[in-house]
C-alpha cells in the first residue's frame, strides 16, 4: 500500500556541479581513518591499541555507556595511530590498510525462527548497530528501548545529493534482508519512502509500508517524513536508517562479512567532472578527490555530506562513517563592495528584495561559503515557516533551546526533530543565526537531563 | 594595495578592541564582509538584516520626497501665495520652490533623527562591544516622516535619544525591543510637547511662528492648517474633497500624509516579501470593521447630531482608510518585525485589533486626534500574549496526540 505525502513548504537549491551517473574505482587508500565523532553523544572505550593489527569487522572500540555495541574497523590492517584531542578524547583510529584483506566472517544469519533479540544481538556485536540512529535526539539508537516504527528515507531531495536511484541500484537483495531484520525490531512498521516520479530501487521491497513523496526539499529528509506519517511523542522512540547503510547491514546477514565498500557522490562547483566513485568508509578523500580535478591548495571547502548539513573536513579528510556525498564548493572569504544593497542575480534568495532568483526558478548557481551578512539577532518573522514542513514554530523553538527551557522545548516539539531539518531556515535566516548547531546543544541539552 | 586591502588592513588592526564595533559599522557598510559560514549550512541565502531594512527604505523615500513637496506647498498655500492645485499632478504642486522649501525644512529632521540615533546606537554597541546592529536605519527614516513639520530639532533629540535608550537598547538591542522604537519617540514628543504635537498650527511650516509674531503684535492674518480629523473632532465641514486625502495634497506629519504613495509602497514592501500583507490586511480589515460599528451605531440613531462624537462616527467607513495615518502605521509601523505578533495566525489578530483600536481612539478620543501610533503601541505590548496562546494551540494538538496514544 502506498501513500502520497506532499510538502508544498520548502526550497530547492539548485547548485551547480550535481555528479554524473558514471561510476569509478577509487584508488585503494593507504590509511582508514575512522571517527568516534561521527557517531553523536558515545563515548568510546578503546578496544584495538596503537600497533594491533585488525580484521575487516573487528572492533576497535564499543560504546563505554552500552558495552555490547561494537564499532569495527572498515579494513583488516595495522592500528598505526589512536588520535587524541583535548581531555585525551579520541579523535581518530587510523589504520594501515594491509594488501591482501581479511575480515571476520559472522557466517550467513538465517532469520527464520529469530527473536527481536537475536536481531538485535547479531547487529551489535558485528559492528551494523550505528546505522541505526533514534529520534528523539538524532543519535545511535539505544538498543534497549523499543522504536515504535523505523522509518528510511529513499529518496534525496538536498542539494547535490547521491542519487539514491542510482547508487542502490542492484542492491535489493542485501536492502531486503536488512528490511526483514529490521521488520523483526520493530512492533510497528517500517516505513519507506521513495520519490513520487523515479523508479526507485526500494521499490520492490516487501514487508514495507511505501509513501511516495514529493515537492521541494526537505521532503526526502526522514525527519520531515516521521512528522507527516507519526510524530514522536513523549516517551516515543522511533528509529531511521539511511537507505544506503542497508545495503552493508543486509550484506552482513546475508554472508557475515562487515563490507564498508559503499558508492558515493562526488559533487561541487569546485570539482572539475562531478561522478560516482566506489570507495570505503573511512578511505582518505585523497584517493579520487584530485583525480575529478578538485584542485589540490586551491581556496575551496571540502564537506562529507551535503552543503547543508554537512562536516567541513578539508581535502585530507577521510570518508565518514554515514556518509554518501562528498562536496566541494569555494570558499567566500572575499568582501563584496555594496553587497548589502546592490540587486544580485547570482545568489539564491528566499525574499524579492533587489534579489533576483524567483525569476529564474530552474537556475543552477554556483554559491560559496560567504555568509552574505553578519550574524544578528532574530529579527525577521515569518520566513522560517515557509520553508519549514513540520507541523511546529520553528523560531519559538530555537529560542528556547537558546534559553534552555526545556518544558518549553518538550511542549514545542523538540522529540521530534534533528538539526538536519532546521537546515533550511538557517539556510535562508536573514540574522545568519546557527540553526542546526543551536538544536543540536539543545538535543544535548535534553538527553543529559532527560535521557 | 587596494581600497578593499587597506580596509581589511585596518579592520585587523581594530580586531578586538573596543572601538571594532564602530569601525565594523562603517566597513560592511561599504563592504559586505570576508566572513564564511563555519559547521552548519555551508552556503547561505543572499539576504541579509542590511538588505531588508533597505528595502524598507527604498519603500519609505517616495514617501519622504511628497512630503517635501508637501512642506513647500501646504505652506504656500496658507500664505496665499498660490493656487490649490487640480490633483496629484496639479502645476503648483511639484514646483522647485515647494522642493527647495520642503527639504529646508524636512532635511534637518532628517539629519538629527539619524545623526543622533546612530550615535546613541554606536555608543551602545562601543560600551557593550557587540555590532552595530541595522535597526534604526529604518527607524531614523520613520521618525522625520511621523512628526509634525515644524517641530524643533532640539525636541526631536531629546525624544530619539529617548526612543532609542528606553524603547530599544535597555532591553538589548535590535531584535529585543518589545516597543516599536520610532513610535516611542513619537509617543514621547506627544505626551512631553503636546502643543507642538497637535492642534490646527502644528501642521503647516510657518503657522506657529506666524502666531507668535501675531501675538507679539504683529499686523498679519494667522495661518491655519487644521488636519482632516481636527475638523471632524470638532464637527466642522471639511475643506478637502476624498481625492485630495488620497493624493495626499493635505497637512499632516511630514510623510503620512499620501496614501496613493502608501499603497505603491506597501505593495512593493508585499512584492518583495519584507512586510508582512497578513498584518496590513488584517489592520485595514480591523479599522474597516470599527469604522462600520459606528456607522451603525449612527444609522441606528443612538447618538445625535449634536454629540461630540457625532462627526466622526458619521463618517463613512471606508474613508476612515483615507483619513489620518492609518494607512501609513498599517504598512510602516505594524509590519515592524520585532514588535509585531511573530507567528502567522497571530499577526491577523494583531493587525486586526490594531485596526479595531485606532479607529475607536481616534472616534473617541479628540485630545488624540490621531490613534494608530497608540493602537500600535498598545499591541506592541500584547504582542507577546497573542503569539503565546496561537503556540499554546501547536503544543495542545501535540498533548492530544499523546493522550490519544495513551487512551
Amino acid at each position: 500500500m502506498s501513500k502520497d505525502i506532499r510538502i508544498k513548504k520548502g526550497l530547492d537549491i539548485k547548485l551547480v556541479g550535481a555528479a554524473q551517473h558514471e561510476l569509478t574505482n577509487a584508488a585503494i587508500a593507504q590509511f582508514y581513518s575512522i571517527r568516534p565523532e561521527d557517531f553523536h553523544s558515545i563515548v568510546p572505550k578503546l578496544v584495538a591499541r596503537e600497533g594491533t593489527h585488525v580484521k575487516a569487522g573487528e572492533t576497535l572500540f564499543h560504546n563505554k555507556a552500552i558495552e555490547s555495541m561494537k564499532f569495527v574497523a572498515p579494513v583488516s590492517g595495522q592500528i598505526v595511530e589512536v588520535q587524541r584531542g583535548p581531555r585525551r578524547r579520541i579523535d581518530a583510529i587510523k589504520i594501515l590498510a594491509d594488501t591482501t584483506q581479511e575480515a571476520v566472517n559472522h557466517g550467513a544469519f538465517n532469520l527464520a525462527g529469530k527473536t527481536a533479540d537475536d536481531v538485535k544481538n547479531h547487529l551489535l556485536a558485528s559492528g551494523c548497530w550505528p546505522f541505526i540512529k533514534q529520534r528523539p535526539y538524532d543519535v545511535v539508537a539505544n538498543p534497549e528501548r523499543a522504536p515504535k516504527a523505523i522509518f528510511i528515507s529513499g529518496y534525496a531531495s538536498a542539494p547535490l545529493a547521491a542519487d539514491l536511484d542510482y547508487t542502490l541500484v542492484g542492491k535489493e537483495q542485501e536492502m531486503q534482508a536488512a528490511i526483514t531484520a529490521l521488520g523483526l525490531l520493530t512492533t510497528g512498521k517500517v516505513h519507506v519512502a521513495i520519490g513520487k516520479d523515479a523508479k526507485s530501487p526500494l521499490s520492490g521491497l516487501n514487508g514495507v509500508e511505501f509513501h511516495t513523496v514529493s515537492g521541494p526539499h526537505p521532503s526526502g529528509n526522514v525527519g520531515t517524513l516521521i512528522n507527516k506519517i507519526d510524530p514522536v511523542n513523549k516517551g516515543e522512540t522511533v528509529w531511521t536508517v539511511a537507505a544506503q547503510d542497508l545495503v552493508i547491514m543486509g550484506e552482513l546477514l546475508l554472508t557475515g562479512v562487515f563490507n564498508a565498500e559503499r558508492i558515493v557522490a562526488l559533487a561541487g562547483s569546485a570539482v572539475a567532472s562531478p561522478r560516482y566513485f566506489k570507495t570505503k568508509i573511512g578511505a582518505t578523500l585523497d584517493t579520487f578527490l584530485h583525480d575529478s580535478g578538485v584542485e589540490k591548495g586551491a581556496n575551496h571547502r571540502v564537506i562529507a555530506g551535503n552543503v547543508l548539513s554537512g562536516k567541513q573536513v578539508g581535502e585530507d579528510g577521510v570518508l565518514d562513517f554515514y556518509g554518501n556525498v562528498i562536496t566541494a564548493i569555494p570558499e567566500g572569504n572575499d568582501y563584496e563592495f555594496f553587497g548589502w544593497n546592490k540587486p544580485v542575480f547570482d545568489k539564491i534568495s528566499s525574499s524579492r528584495a533587489l534579489t533576483f532568483s524567483w525569476l529564474q526558478p530552474n537556475k543552477k548557481y554556483d554559491l560559496n561559503t560567504n555568509t552574505n551578512g553578519e550574524h544578528r539577532a532574530f529579527v525577521v518573522t515569518g520566513i522560517y515557516e515557509d520553508v519549514f514542513p513540520l507541523d511546529m514554530y520553528p523560531m519559538q523553538l530555537l529560542k528556547a533551546c537558546m534559553y534552555n527551557d526545556l518544558d518549553e522545548m518538550e511542549a514545542l516539539g523538540m522529540y521530534e526533530v534533528a538539526p538536519e531539518d532546521f537546515a533550511l531556515t538557517e539556510f535562508i535566516c536573514v540574522s545568519k543565526q546557527p540553526h542546526q548547531s543551536i538544536i543540536r546543544t539543545g538535543l544535548d541539552l535534553m538527553l543529559k537531563e532527560i535521557g | 594595495m587596494t581600497f578593499k586591502d587597506n580596509l581589511h588592513v585596518i579592520k585587523e588592526r581594530y580586531r578586538g578592541t573596543k572601538m571594532a564595533p564602530a569601525f565594523n559599522a562603517l566597513h560592511t557598510f561599504l563592504y559586505t564582509p570576508n566572513e564564511v559560514t563555519h559547521n552548519g549550512t555551508h552556503v547561505k541565502a543572499v539576504d541579509d538584516l542590511k538588505r531588508t531594512m533597505n528595502t524598507v527604505i527604498i519603500a519609505l523615500v517616495p514617501c519622504l520626497i511628497f512630503g517635501m513637496y508637501n512642506a513647500g506647498y501646504q505652506h504656500y498655500l496658507a500664505l496665499g501665495e498660490i493656487d490649490k492645485t487640480s490633483g496629484f499632478l496639479g502645476a503648483s504642486f511639484w514646483t522647485i520652490d515647494n522642493l527647495i522649501l520642503g527639504a529646508w525644512t524636512i532635511l534637518p529632521l532628517v539629519i538629527v533623527s539619524y545623526g543622533v540615533g546612530l550615535a546613541v546606537e554606536f555608543l551602545f554597541a562601543v560600551i557593550k562591544g557587540h555590532e552595530v546592529e541595522e535597526g534604526y536605519l529604518v527607524t531614523g527614516m520613520l521618525v522625520p516622516l511621523i512628526v509634525p513639520v515644524d517641530i524643533p530639532l532640539w525636541m526631536l533629540a531629546v525624544a530619539v535619544v529617548f526612543g532609542v535608550v528606553i524603547g530599544k537598547e535597555v532591553f538589548g538591542g535590535t531584535g529585543m525591543n518589545i516597543l516599536n522604537p520610532a513610535l516611542t519617540i513619537r509617543a514621547f514628543l506627544f505626551f512631553a510637547y503636546p502643543t507642538w504635537m497637535s492642534g490646527d498650527k502644528v501642521w503647516v511650516h510657518g503657522a506657529v511662528e506666524r502666531d507668535q509674531m501675531i501675538a507679539a503684535g504683529a499686523n498679519l492674518d494667522a495661518m491655519s492648517g487644521e488636519t482632516i480629523l481636527g475638523a471632524y473632532a470638532q464637527n466642522k465641514t471639511l475643506a478637502f474633497d476624498y481625492w485630495d486625502m488620497f493624493w495626499g495634497i493635505i497637512p499632516g506629519s511630514v510623510g503620512e500624509t499620501s496614501k496613493f504613495l502608501i499603497i505603491i509602497g506597501a505593495l512593493f514592501l508585499i512584492f518583495t516579501k519584507i512586510g508582512s500583507w497578513r498584518i496590513i490586511v488584517s489592520t485595514l480589515i480591523g479599522a474597516l470593521a470599527m469604522g462600520l460599528i459606528f456607522n451603525a451605531v449612527v444609522d441606528a440613531g443612538i447618538i445625535s447630531d449634536s454629540s461630540k462624537f457625532y462627526g466622526l462616527m458619521s463618517v463613512p467607513f471606508w474613508q476612515h482608510l483615507i483619513i489620518g495615518s492609518i494607512l501609513f502605521g498599517a504598512v510602516y509601523m505594524a509590519t515592524d518585525p520585532v514588535s509585531a505578533a511573530q507567528t502567522n495566525k497571530g499577526k491577523w489578530i494583531y493587525g486586526f485589533l490594531i485596526g479595531f483600536i485606532s479607529i475607536m481612539i481616534r472616534v473617541f478620543n479628540p485630545a488624540y486626534p490621531e490613534g494608530v501610533f497608540l493602537a500600535i503601541l498598545l499591541m506592541n505590548v500584547f504582542a507577546p500574549t497573542i503569539d503565546h496562546y496561537v503556540v499554546q494551540g501547536n503544543v495542545k494538538q501535540r498533548m492530544k496526540r499523546l493522550k490519544l496514544k495513551a487512551a
